[in-house]
């Protein structure tokens, strides 16, 4: 599958937003009112700017953006519709929280039910993400059990990410920080390395013989038209499938140096939680390029490829 | 709505015979020019008349060589592929804005371009490349079954069919109601076993495809006519070996001349 980088950037970037703002809404919920309105109001501010970034870019690989608002109609049907009516309603219970939590609005009773609702709307949304990809039976990469939970994971663990880095910025690393992130870095790196190992060693589900309904020896002989056409464009896809291997390496290259800021960051001082928020947010933009590579298209089975 | 119809009225689709196509495109080319002008208009081209043009087309006709089973010799099919209308397909439940939808009369799947995002999810969604987008005007596009052909009574009766059927020059397209046991597509599909593409992908499609029919030995030559030992006979032997000789030796010349021209 073509990467779109809009797409990449979009489930990057809202991926560590909702994640941050889950763990915000649960830091509400474990200590009331924020210390600090300052840290309060960044905090919340960097989650619903990398929220705002991904949905807007997302939006840039459409040919109509200004239709963008028709997809809220379809979430009985369509995960897409879905996650866009998660996203659009995440934003007035976000604010909600923002404001009580801070204490821009005193009614620390609502802290707790709004921070559970953020909790709650941000793992939907992420969920819904998630299932706009595992639901197609069209892609056997995709369409498997682990690509929800590491859409879920991803998130969290970049979202706990940059809340150490903001946190430190306020004078607010705590121990109990690292050891979210380290923990949630670990489950990344076992999800992940789960999945290759899932789809290196998948039977493939269709074979040109399926697709042609000719049997068992096909070959493609001729193709139909001189050049690449918009099928072999978007799903066609090969350029990082080559360099597969050295991708996932990178990835869990830039993982590992995530676990070893957050250790530093730890041991030595707070500030390299910047260098592990990058660190996670490069291996998550890498991973996301790497799910998009090497998802193989059944359509591909017209094209010459054997199996799928 | 991109809920799909519980059933439809009228399963409204193609056959297509793999044993008659002769893969010359007529299909894709009327199908191209009637669409581009038709519901679906237009079928943009990008820089038509250069090195790498690219279009959008809604039938593409692919060319497979198959090897049976215990042959040497392979066989050509050429394969119309177009979208499939199938009974539940997911091109259309994962459509965000309800722009794609499938008709509850006659089953045939559309997309509303006034209400496509572009968002292209659905050409992700279908295993059988039938959509395709139209980057100038920012919208998927697909067959129609040429919906604003077999309706139009403008038309006279024996022209109310789907561009592609009304070009086929060797009848291997069928265009009719598949839902409908009796009609002359459902017995086709029945006489000479239709099938399915993918099956296993559980999207019910409702073209089915005709498979090449059984092949007649035609490698083996069997009556050799028999020697009788005649004058004549001899004397065409002698005839052979004598034009034979030449050609030999012709042939050793050309070597020795290639080997002049390398060196």
């Amino acid at each position: 599958m073509n990467p779109a980088y809009s797409v990449i950037l979009f489930t990057t970037a809202s991926g560590a937003g909702y994640g941050l703002l889950a763990l915000l809404g649960l830091v509400g919920l474990n200590h009331g009112q924020a210390s600090s309105v300052a840290f309060a109001v960044t905090s919340m501010f960097v989650a619903l700017a990398l929220i705002t970034i991904g949905l807007l870019s997302s939006t840039f690989h459409l040919g109509h953006p200004e239709r963008a608002w028709r997809a809220l109609s379809q979430w009985r049907s369509s995960w897409l519709s879905r996650e866009g009516v998660a996203a659009v309603l995440t934003y007035p219970v976000a604010l909600a929280f923002g404001l009580v939590w801070s204490g821009l609005v005193d009614a620390p009773r609502w802290i707790t039910p709004l921070g559970i609702a953020c909790l709650f709307m941000s793992a939907l949304t992420v969920f819904c993400t998630g299932k706009i990809y595992a639901s197609l039976r069209t892609i056997p990469q995709w369409n498997h059990g682990l690509t929800v939970p590491v859409y879920l994971a991803f998130g969290l663990a970049t979202g706990a990410a940059v809340l150490a880095a903001v946190a430190t910025l306020f004078g607010r690393f705590q121990t109990f920080q690292v050891i979210l992130v380290l923990v949630l870095l670990a489950v990344v790196i076992v999800l992940k390395s789960l999945y290759w190992r899932a789809i290196d060693t998948a039977i493939p589900r269709f074979t040109m013989g399926d697709a042609t309904g000719l049997g068992g020896h096909v070959r493609q002989w001729e193709v139909p038209h001189t050049n690449v056409n918009f099928i072999q464009k978007e799903m066609g896809y090969v350029v990082a499938r080559r360099h597969a291997e050295k991708l996932r390496r990178l990835v869990m290259l830039a993982l590992l140096a995530a676990i070893i800021a957050a250790l530093l960051s730890w041991l030595v001082t707070p500030w390299f939680s910047f260098a592990l928020a990058a660190a996670a947010l490069c291996a998550a933009v890498v991973e996301r390029w790497l799910f998009f590579a090497e998802a193989t298209h059944v359509v591909n089975l017209y094209y010459g490829i054997d199996k799928a | 709505m991109t809920s799909l119809p519980g059933t439809t009225q009228k399963k409204l689709g193609l056959v297509i015979d793999l044993d008659v196509c002769v893969g010359c495109q007529a299909c894709a080319t009327s199908c191209k020019e009637w669409n581009t002008q038709g519901v679906s208009a237009p079928l943009s081209d990008a820089k038509p008349r250069s090195a790498e043009p690219m279009g959008t087309w809604l039938n593409r006709i692919h060319g497979y060589e198959v090897h049976d089973e215990g042959r040497e010799d392979a066989r050509i099919v050429h394969f119309p592929r177009s979208c499939l209308h199938c009974e539940t397909p997911a091109c259309v439940t994962v459509c965000p804005t309800g722009a794609s939808y499938k008709r509850a009369e006659d089953g045939i799947v559309l997309v509303n371009p006034e209400t496509c995002i572009g968002c292209k999810l659905c050409s992700w969604a279908c295993p059988y490349g039938a959509r395709e987008y139209d980057a100038p005007t920012g919208v998927m596009k697909k067959c129609t079954l040429c919906v604003d052909r077999i309706y139009n009574e403008n038309f006279v009766e024996e022209d109310r069919v789907p561009a592609c059927v009304k070009a086929c020059p060797t009848g291997a397209r069928s265009f009719g109601d598949l839902g409908d046991a009796n009609s002359a597509v459902s017995q086709l599909v029945r006489e000479r076993g239709g099938y399915d593409l993918m099956p296993d992908m559980g999207y019910k499609p409702t073209n089915k495809y005709l498979p090449p029919r059984a092949r007649r030995d035609t490698a083996v030559v069997e009556a050799l006519p028999k020697s009788d030992g005649s004058a004549m006979e001899k004397l065409f032997a002698w005839a052979d070996k004598l034009m034979s000789a030449p050609k030999a030796s012709a042939r050793a010349n050309e070597s020795d001349l290639s080997d002049r021209l390398e060196g």
